[in-house]
């Protein structure tokens, strides 16, 4: 068989000239110059007398006297294991239920007053809720996080399903796909960049939801270290606190991004 | 000549907002035949694409049928290859990968796959691009992606729902003459729906010309052009005549 739609002369449209700025290394650069910058501001500010907050060497100090105790350490893990462990059930729960409701409009009809409700009402203010049935151990805690990261993503996976392209749909019907073929090849991978957000912004908020819970509820974990802290006024250590949850945090962020550029990097991105 | 695709008496009605009915489609009859190349013009919104959708099999008329080999269209097929105007590449996979996916699932062998998938991304010119994604490609490029992955599945009909409106005038002039002589050896039976005219006459044996309000069948222009089609026929005063004709018959069909 002969066919010959052969090439046409034309080319692929060619990325555009970047800047210094639009240069990963240039802008790198330029972070960690604005973060000395900030550092320096503050070390002045703090010197002066000018605000009664310790300086940045004496937070340094107590870091490095937490970390080489070992309290640093054994914070951020019991911080960072209740996340994964209520993240990582409220992803396993979310993406199956978004995808029943975005594929079968009688689970919509049933589950998203639920969703619709619960989003509502801050994780927060389910803890004491969760401490009076569930106890003052793990659970209750685990459980927000669960709660706070399900929402998130449930929405998400369901937004993603019901965006998919009708015509990705049409063009795998029409080359013989029945609907088991479509939702694994096109509905799951379509949808794909709508759950990286979800887990994303789930992520976030579960982080934020641990650390408030452990000021509330802990015996240990970065939140109640604070917590601890502020009863003996001691805000070098307030500090140090501070500084883990928001590098910690950053660093999270990163993970899902770098891991959304290897599942998308399909996506045309403007 | 057997008579490949049947319109009979296919008319659609959309409820808009659960009360109001839109008439996209009022009636049509139209036969084509087997190996038949022809081409749809009209207003739009006059139903070209529902008339093309129900004989795809994506959307069922409201009443009426389309016979395709004299059996009713109840759902797509195979045997029906379309071709949409926004290409409608998976985005997530490769050239090679898009082309080899109605393969996949008519459940070829892997290695018969590559072997078709990769016969088809070269004669489409796209060898070299077998392994990128849609996303580097250029408009042409996408639609002649488009176009490997209906053919690797041997469908006998290719239906084309303006698949070269979105592309620049010497590109779509280009598929045009790949296409017919693709067709000139292989006599699919084609319906091509299109916006141009100057590619209605150019590519067809017949021009349907729809007019809207309701979508209706407005005329049935034969074109006496002889295949195989050159681009010096363009220029022939044969041609301009009958462009004119059905560019009147386009835009002011109440004088035709
Ligand atoms: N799913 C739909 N719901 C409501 N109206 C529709 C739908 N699809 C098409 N229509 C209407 O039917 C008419 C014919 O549409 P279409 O077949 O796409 O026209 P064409 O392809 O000729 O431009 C248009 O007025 C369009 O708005
Ligand atoms: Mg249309």
């Amino acid at each position: 068989m002969t066919l010959s739609i052969s090439t046409v002369e034309e080319k692929p449209e060619r990325a555009p000239r970047r800047s210094l700025l639009s240069h990963p290394m240039g802008m790198l650069a330029i972070n960690f110059a604005a973060v000395i910058f900030g550092v320096l501001v503050w070390a002045t500010v703090t010197a002066q007398g000018i605000v009664g907050l310790p300086t940045p060497l004496a937070v340094a100090k107590q870091a490095v006297i937490q970390a080489k105790s070992g309290l640093l350490w054994t914070d951020a893990l019991a911080s960072l294991g209740r996340v994964f462990t209520g993240f990582a059930f409220g992803i396993a729960v979310a993406i199956p239920v978004g995808f029943l409701m975005g594929w079968y409009r009688i689970a919509r009809g049933i589950i998203e007053p639920y969703v619709q409700f619960f989003r509502t009402i801050p994780p927060l203010a389910i803890i004491p809720l969760a401490i009076v049935t569930m106890g003052i151990d793990e659970t209750p805690k685990i459980f927000v996080i669960f709660l706070a990261s399900f929402l998130s993503s449930v929405v998400a996976t369901y937004q993603g399903v019901v965006n998919v392209d009708k015509t990705l749909i049409n063009a795998a019907r029409v080359l013989g796909a029945n609907d088991f073929t479509i939702f694994r090849r096109v509905i799951v991978p379509a949808s794909l960049p709508y759950i990286m957000v979800g887990v994303r912004v789930g992520l976030g908020s579960s982080w934020a939801t641990v650390v408030a819970a452990e000021l509330i509820a802990a015996q240990s974990g970065l939140g109640f270290r604070m917590q601890q802290a502020q009863l003996y006024y001691d805000l070098p250590t307030i500090f140090v606190s501070l500084i883990a949850i928001g590098v910690l945090g950053l660093i999270m962020d990163r993970i899902v991004i770098a891991f959304d550029g290897v599942l998308t990097a399909w996506q045309e991105k403007l | 000549m057997s008579i490949k695709i049947s319109f009979q008496n296919v008319s659609k009605t959309f409820i808009i907002a659960g009360q109001t009915s839109f008439n996209a489609l009022q009636g049509l009859n139209l036969d084509i035949e087997d190996g038949e190349f022809i081409t749809v013009v009209g207003p739009s919104g006059c139903g070209k694409s529902t008339a093309m959708n129900i004989a795809a099999g994506l959307t069922g008329p409201s009443s009426g049928q389309v016979l395709v080999d004299s059996v009713p269209v109840k759902g797509p097929g195979p045997e029906r290859g379309v071709i949409f105007q926004q290409y409608a590449l998976f985005p997530w996979l490769t050239v090679r990968e898009n082309v080899e996916f109605g393969l996949k699932i008519a459940r070829y062998p892997k290695a018969d796959r590559s072997r078709i998938a990769d016969r088809f991304v070269d004669l489409v010119g796209l060898s070299d691009f077998a392994d990128s994604l849609p996303k580097t490609l250029s408009g042409g490029m996408k639609q002649r992606c488009a176009i490997a992955r209906a053919y690797a599945v041997n469908p006998k009909i290719l239906l084309m729902d303006e698949p070269f409106g979105a592309l620049d005038a010497l590109t779509r002039v280009q598929l045009q003459g790949q296409l017919l002589a693709t067709w000139s050896k292989e006599r699919r039976t084609v319906m091509f729906i299109t916006h141009d005219v100057d590619e209605a006459v150019y590519l067809a044996s017949r021009v349907v010309v729809m007019a809207a309000r309701p979508g209706r069948l407005h005329r049935i222009i034969p074109v006496d052009l002889p295949y195989p089609r050159t681009e010096e026929m363009r220029l022939s005063p044969e041609f301009t005549a009958l462009r004119n004709e059905v560019w009147r018959s386009v835009y002011h069909p109440a004088a035709a």
